[in-house]
Formats: C-alpha cells, sequence, structure tokens
C-alpha cells in the first residue's frame, strides 16, 4: 500500500469516528463556526469539531505544523478534502484569518509574527477583520486617508474604515494605514494589526438592502498600536494588500459558482423553474426560461472546468496565471445571474420579506438574491477587474 | 486526465503551428477563393498533411493511423483555424474516419480507413436536408431491392461534397423525417449512377455541396452499421464533429482576438492609442475571460472523446453551443474595433466572421443546443 493510500485510510478512520453526526449535515448560515474570544455554538457539536480538527491541525491543513498547520503537500490535502467530502462535513472553521490574512502573513510577517498570528488563527481564537476600504476609498483603494502617525513606541492610529465585515464581531483587525501622507499614494501605506478592544476603537453595523448586517462601519479615535504589530516594511503595506486582495478575491469568486455548478436543490434554476412554473413531459414549462437556464448552467460548468484547468496547469508546474481577476469577476457575475433566474423561476414565492406565508427557502432565497449584488462590489468592483485584465493580463496602454 | 497537454501533444500543437504558418498562411486561402479553385483546396498540401500523419490522425495504428486521438486532432484543428486553412480535416479526418471507427465492419475498416490515412480518400457526410441542423429530419429514403436498395432524396450543405470519393449517407429505411429510429448510414460512391453533385458556394469560401440522389442502387455490403438503427453511429459521429468543429473555431477566436488586442495598442485616435480608452479595454477583457472558459470546454470536450465519458453528448452541446457564441462576440468586436477598416476586403477581419456564421450553422446552432442540452440533464 503507497503512502498516500494509508494515509487515506487513516484519515478516512479518524474522521469517522471524530466528526460529530451533525457535522455531516447541511450547515444553516447560524450556524457557521467563526470561532474568536467570544464564540456562538449554536449546535454544542460545531465546537467539538473544530477544536479536534484544529488539534491535528486540520483547520488550515497545507500551513506548516509550526504555525498550527497540518503540514500536508498538496496531495495529502486532496486526499483529505475527499474524505471530508465523502461525509459532507462542515467546514470545521470559518475565518478570514485562514482565507485572507493567514496567506500574506506566510508570505511577508516575521518569523516571531507568523508563529503567534498563525496558531490563534488555526486554533481559531481569534476572530479577524479586515480594515481596507473608507468612505472616501472605494475602488480608489490606494487613496485611503486613515493615517498611523509614529509616536516613537507607538503608532496612533485615526481615521475611519467601512464595509468592514463582521467588524462589529471581530477581536483583531488588520488593517491599512497611511504612514508616510507626503509619499506617492501607493508608496505611503502600511499594514498594521490590532486588537479592536484597544481604547478609541468603535463600530457601527450597516444594514444593507437584505436587511442583514454584515458590514460595520469602524472608527478609529486615537488608537495606539504598539510597533511590533506592523507587518512587512513600513510604507510597503501596498505590496500585502494587493497579495491579500488576490486571495480574497479568489475566495468570493469561489462563493458562486465553482463548487455548485448551476446550484443544487432548492437554489438550482432548473429544478425551481419545474417547481414553481411547471413542466411539460418532463421540460420546463417557459421555453424561454428553459433556455436562459441551459446557458447558465453551460456556463457555470465551463467556469467550473477553467477552474479545474488552472489547478491542473500549476499542478504541471505552470506559474500561476491572474486568474483570480477573471475568476472574481466571471464567479460574481454568474452568481449573480444565478439569483436572478432563481427569481424569475419562482415568481412571488422569491419575494416574499417574512412571515408564515412563505417557506423558510423561499424567504432565504429573497435575501440572498440582494446580498448577491454586493459580490461583484465586494474585493474590488468587476469594473475593477476588467481594468486589472486588461492591464495585466492584455497589457493595454494606460 | 488532466486538462493540460501533454509533451507530445504540446509538440504536435508547435509543429502544426510552424507547418501551417508556413505552408498555409491566409494569403493561400486568399489564393484558393480569388481563383475559384474547382477543389476549393490544396491537394498537394493534403498529401503533405497525411505524410505528417494528420489525415488519420485518429485512426488505429493498425489501420495505417498515427493513433493520436482526438486532442491531437484538436490541436491541429485549432492551428488550422487562425489561418482559415481550407482542408479535408473535419470531412475525411474527423467526421469520415469516425464513422468508419465506429461503424465499420472488419472489411470496410481495412478497405477505406488506410486510404483516408493515406490522404488518398476524401469522405463526406451527407445528412442535412434542409437550412437548420436537424439530425432526425431526413425524408432521403432507401428502399430494399434484391441486390440491396435503392436511395432517393436530397442533401444540402454536405461539406466536401463536390470533392469526396466516397459519401456517407444518411437515408431512411423506415419510419417518418423526424423519427430517430429507422436511419440507415450508406457508403456511396460519390461517382455512382444517379448520384448528382452541385457545388454550393457559401460565404466562407469553403467547400459545400448539395446532392441529388435519383434510383441510386446501393449493395448491402455499402451499409455502416446496422439497417434502421443508423441513428447509433450518427449521433456520437455528430458528437465528435461538433467539439472537433469548436477546436477550429477556437484557433479562429485566438487569432482575431490577439490580432485585435494588437491594434488596439497600434492604432491613434484622438492623439492617444485607442487601447487607453476604457470602453475598449472592458470589452477586450470581456471577451478574454470567455476566450478562456473556450479553451478548457475544448480540451475537456477532446479529452471527454478519448477517454470515451458517457458525458459526451452534454459536453459536446455544450462546447459548440460555447463556441458558436465567442466567435459570434469576437468577430463582432473585432470588426468594430478595426473601424473602417475592417470593413475592408484586404483586412482578414471579414474572412474570420464570414467562417464563424458558417461554422456557426455547422451541426447545431446556439439555441438548438442549449435546447438539447436542457433536455440531457433532465429539464
Amino acid at each position: 500500500m503507497g503512502d498516500l493510500d494509508k494515509f487515506r485510510t487513516e484519515t478516512r478512520a479518524w474522521l469517522e469516528e471524530n466528526c460529530p453526526a451533525s457535522m455531516r449535515t447541511p450547515m444553516p448560515e447560524d450556524e457557521t463556526c467563526w470561532g474568536g474570544r467570544n464564540p456562538v455554538y449554536k449546535n454544542p457539536d460545531s465546537k467539538l469539531w473544530m477544536d479536534r480538527m484544529a488539534a491535528r491541525g486540520w483547520t488550515v491543513p497545507t500551513w506548516p505544523t509550526q504555525y498550527g498547520g497540518g503540514g500536508l503537500d498538496k496531495a495529502r490535502n486532496q486526499v483529505l478534502q475527499q474524505e471530508l467530502g465523502r461525509l459532507r462535513a462542515r467546514p470545521p472553521l470559518a475565518s478570514f484569518g485562514i482565507w485572507m490574512l493567514g496567506p500574506a502573513l506566510l508570505e511577508f510577517a516575521s518569523e516571531e509574527q507568523k508563529r503567534h498570528y498563525l496558531n490563534q488563527i488555526a486554533l481559531g481564537e481569534i476572530r479577524w477583520c479586515q480594515g481596507y476600504s473608507e468612505p472616501g476609498a472605494g475602488s480608489d483603494l490606494a487613496g485611503l486617508q486613515t493615517k498611523a502617525e509614529d509616536m516613537g513606541d507607538h503608532y496612533l492610529v485615526n481615521g475611519s474604515k467601512i464595509w468592514t465585515s463582521y467588524g462589529h464581531l471581530a477581536d483583531w483587525i488588520f488593517c491599512l494605514v497611511r504612514t508616510d501622507p507626503k509619499a506617492p499614494k501607493h508608496r505611503g501605506i502600511s499594514f498594521l494589526l490590532f486588537d479592536m478592544a484597544s481604547p478609541g476603537v468603535s463600530t457601527k453595523p450597516i444594514k444593507l438592502i437584505s436587511g442583514a448586517s454584515i458590514f460595520a462601519q469602524t472608527f478609529f479615535d486615537n488608537v495606539k498600536v504598539p510597533k511590533p504589530q506592523l507587518v512587512g516594511t513600513l510604507n510597503d503595506g501596498w505590496t500585502i494588500a494587493k497579495a491579500l486582495l488576490q486571495h480574497e478575491r479568489n475566495m468570493i469568486g469561489n462563493m458562486g459558482s465553482v463548487n455548485l455548478p448551476g446550484g443544487s436543490g432548492a437554489r438550482s434554476p432548473s429544478v425551481a423553474a419545474k417547481r414553481y412554473s411547471g413542466e411539460i413531459n418532463g421540460k420546463i414549462a417557459d421555453p424561454a426560461l428553459r433556455l436562459e437556464i441551459a446557458r447558465h448552467n453551460m456556463n457555470s460548468r465551463a467556469f467550473g472546468v477553467t477552474y479545474q484547468r488552472m489547478s491542473d496547469e500549476m499542478t504541471a508546474g505552470a506559474p500561476p496565471g491572474p486568474a483570480s481577476s477573471m475568476f472574481k469577476y466571471y464567479g460574481t457575475e454568474q452568481n449573480k445571474r444565478k439569483y436572478e433566474l432563481l427569481l424569475q423561476a419562482m415568481g412571488t414565492a422569491a419575494l416574499g420579506w417574512e412571515g408564515g406565508a412563505f417557506q423558510e427557502h423561499e424567504l432565504g432565497i429573497t435575501r440572498e438574491w440582494l446580498r448577491s449584488k454586493g459580490n461583484s462590489i465586494e474585493g474590488g468592483t468587476s469594473e475593477v477587474q476588467l481594468n486589472i485584465i486588461s492591464k495585466n493580463v492584455l497589457r493595454l496602454p494606460d | 486526465m488532466a486538462l493540460v497537454l501533454n509533451e507530445d501533444q504540446v509538440q504536435l500543437k508547435d509543429a502544426a503551428r510552424s507547418f501551417i504558418q508556413d505552408k498555409a498562411p491566409v494569403s493561400a486561402f486568399r489564393k484558393l477563393r480569388d481563383s475559384n479553385d474547382p477543389d476549393g483546396f490544396d491537394r498537394k498540401l493534403w498529401k503533405e498533411m497525411a505524410g505528417l500523419g494528420w489525415a488519420g490522425i485518429i485512426i488505429p495504428e493498425e489501420f495505417g493511423g498515427a493513433g493520436f486521438g482526438y486532442v491531437g486532432l484538436g490541436v491541429v484543428l485549432e492551428e488550422a483555424g487562425r489561418t482559415l486553412l481550407a482542408s479535408p480535416l473535419m470531412s475525411t479526418a474527423l467526421i469520415g474516419a469516425t464513422a468508419v471507427i465506429l461503424g465499420g465492419s472488419p472489411s470496410q475498416k481495412r478497405e477505406i480507413l488506410p486510404a483516408i490515412a493515406s490522404g488518398d480518400w476524401l469522405m463526406a457526410l451527407a445528412h442535412e436536408e434542409g437550412p437548420h441542423h436537424s439530425p432526425y429530419a431526413i425524408a432521403a429514403r432507401a428502399k430494399k431491392s434484391d441486390e440491396g436498395f435503392i436511395l432517393g432524396g436530397k442533401k444540402t450543405f454536405v461539406l466536401d461534397g463536390h470533392v469526396a470519393d466516397q459519401l456517407i449517407v444518411a437515408a431512411r429505411t423506415s419510419g417518418k423525417s423526424g423519427a430517430r429510429d429507422g436511419l440507415t448510414l450508406f457508403l456511396v460512391d460519390r461517382n455512382a449512377p444517379g448520384v448528382k453533385v452541385t457545388r454550393t458556394l457559401m460565404a466562407d469560401s469553403r467547400n459545400a455541396a448539395n446532392v441529388k440522389f435519383t434510383n441510386v442502387k446501393i449493395r448491402s455490403d455499402a451499409v455502416l452499421g446496422s439497417v434502421d438503427h443508423g441513428a447509433d453511429i450518427l449521433d456520437p459521429v455528430l458528437d465528435r464533429a461538433r467539439i472537433g468543429l469548436s477546436a477550429e473555431m477556437l484557433g479562429g477566436v485566438r487569432e482575431e482576438f490577439e490580432r485585435t488586442v494588437e491594434y488596439l495598442k497600434t492604432r491613434q485616435q484622438f492623439g492617444v492609442l485607442i487601447g487607453t480608452f476604457q470602453a475598449l479595454k472592458h470589452r477586450a477583457a470581456e471577451m478574454f475571460c470567455e476566450i478562456e472558459l473556450s479553451v478548457s470546454v475544448v480540451l475537456d470536450g477532446l479529452i471527454a472523446i478519448d477517454e470515451n465519458r458517457n458525458d459526451v453528448p452534454q459536453i459536446a452541446s455544450l462546447v459548440k453551443a460555447r463556441l458558436n457564441d465567442t466567435y459570434f462576440l469576437v468577430s463582432n468586436e473585432a470588426l468594430q474595433m478595426h473601424g473602417g477598416i475592417g470593413m475592408t476586403d484586404e483586412i482578414d477581419m471579414g474572412l474570420f466572421m464570414k467562417r464563424a456564421r458558417v461554422a456557426a450553422a455547422s451541426f447545431g446552432g446556439t439555441t438548438f443546443h442549449h435546447d438539447r442540452y436542457a433536455s440531457l440533464e433532465g429539464y
């Protein structure tokens, strides 16, 4: 038996033994495990599952073991993911620390910072938020004005951030600040980490069109940040910011269509169309809607195949392509189209706001449809992604 | 199989590109067009291509082929699409060979496949009867006779029909037009008595023909596959044609796109390069995304054939619909972005656009494949 087969056998046995039964069911959004200082475990098994996985380093399977990771190579990680998929196991830990900050720290942080922060992330001890956009700096992110002044042993931070995902629930923030107001805008930015419990930090949730408040505005009023909490080189934070944005774009682009070509179950436009607008001889009754759904599903599948191709190309040794902007652009536009198709297919059943006249999944689709509109804005708008493709891939002139 | 070309396939692609760019640039295609060449393709060049193994690229080695599979044929077709190379790659190397490989008896294989591989025989599939692709809308009828069958009917848009040595004719031996059952494939000599071939000049200057069959006598051993079950061969042949033609279309798409992006970097108006305009940048970037998705599905489709995957019908419809749309988009945008000069015959953009439309009409337009995909997926 090869090493990989042995690993598979052991992994399968361990998962069978340690993955609680309730963690093998589809996850309602309010049971997502975010960890942190003030964790909410609606289902106590969530904590058990996170702790067990974290103890093996499997909340972050490919990170090095000294930073709390599992130290798995690509092949072993693939086996682990397949075995998790076989059980339909829930992700043990949702975390901007894992998806965005961690990869950037691995690349740019000092050894001491890595040991400290990455281990905390792996164990789910700290819930992170991202301090990037500002009221006056959206698509023009490098125009940010939140400033950090050198006060000798610390930086003094003043300003405001907006669209901070779960900012009002987070423990720490990774934050872009201006440290040299005289330098050209990309060259005076630094990357700071600090505690959201620091004096002078306050947050205000923002109510969205979906009715939810997943974003906050964050205010910094003379916040003292110890100097060792600067990551990378002073005034060179834009380099880190860009690298991190790529991870963010991959994350957002993936949410749409990669894992669920065309959506599954109640979120599949073809299933919804049959159920809500009828079928004739096994075909969706509305012929125009049927062809639109077919086009959408074919595009989703083509998108998934493209994701696979890029991954295979990298495995075969090709350098990572400029793919993240393409996936961000196409994946989010696809996800928006999916919800518009669901609305078309379901009619007024997907337009309820609350109350017992609608089923839970119907109300969910109304809210998700509205939420999906943000996909092509957050993490760099679709227009910004097209700018990046035309500049970095097509090399069109400025 | 991973979605990347292996070393042999990369080598083949490089070799195909340099051969085709050298021997058959777009100017060679223009020469055929402008001289009203009676064949519509270069016979000497086809012999050379056969010498490189391309005529028999999917044919097993035991029948004189290269055994390189559909991925191999696909990379050659893609390079051919870049220069609008007119050749029997589709009609003969792909469709003719596939039909005989899938449906031929041992003796038919022994007779026909080596002749295709050597470049000696040209084949043409005669299946369409109307202006829209419709695989079972076949009224041409073959009646049982003492020695075999008597064939009558009309076919249209027969690719390479006027130069083919052998026609593969889809005719009805039972049932009514529109039914999948009751079709039979026949091998018919183009010069047989009662066969009348009329070349049709298409907008893309490629070869097609109308063929009329009047009381054509066919021997029983000229049936390809089994009587009344011709669709069992025809369907997979059409799926392979759809994917292969898409590979050719992808070559045209990439060539046009690269030339257009280059033009945006050299053409000046208002004192600046027009590539600085965001209105053009965004449209170029959107095309880039569509093309990347097209590259992926064409390769996936070719691999699906070679691996004999059971989702070949779905992927064939997906690939053909996508390449129809992508070539449509890119050929329109390329012409528009070139401006006035794009409207001239001197610039190649018009040639690609004409090819895009004729290719889109071949083996199923976009709505045909959307409908088919939905049906195959159960909705």
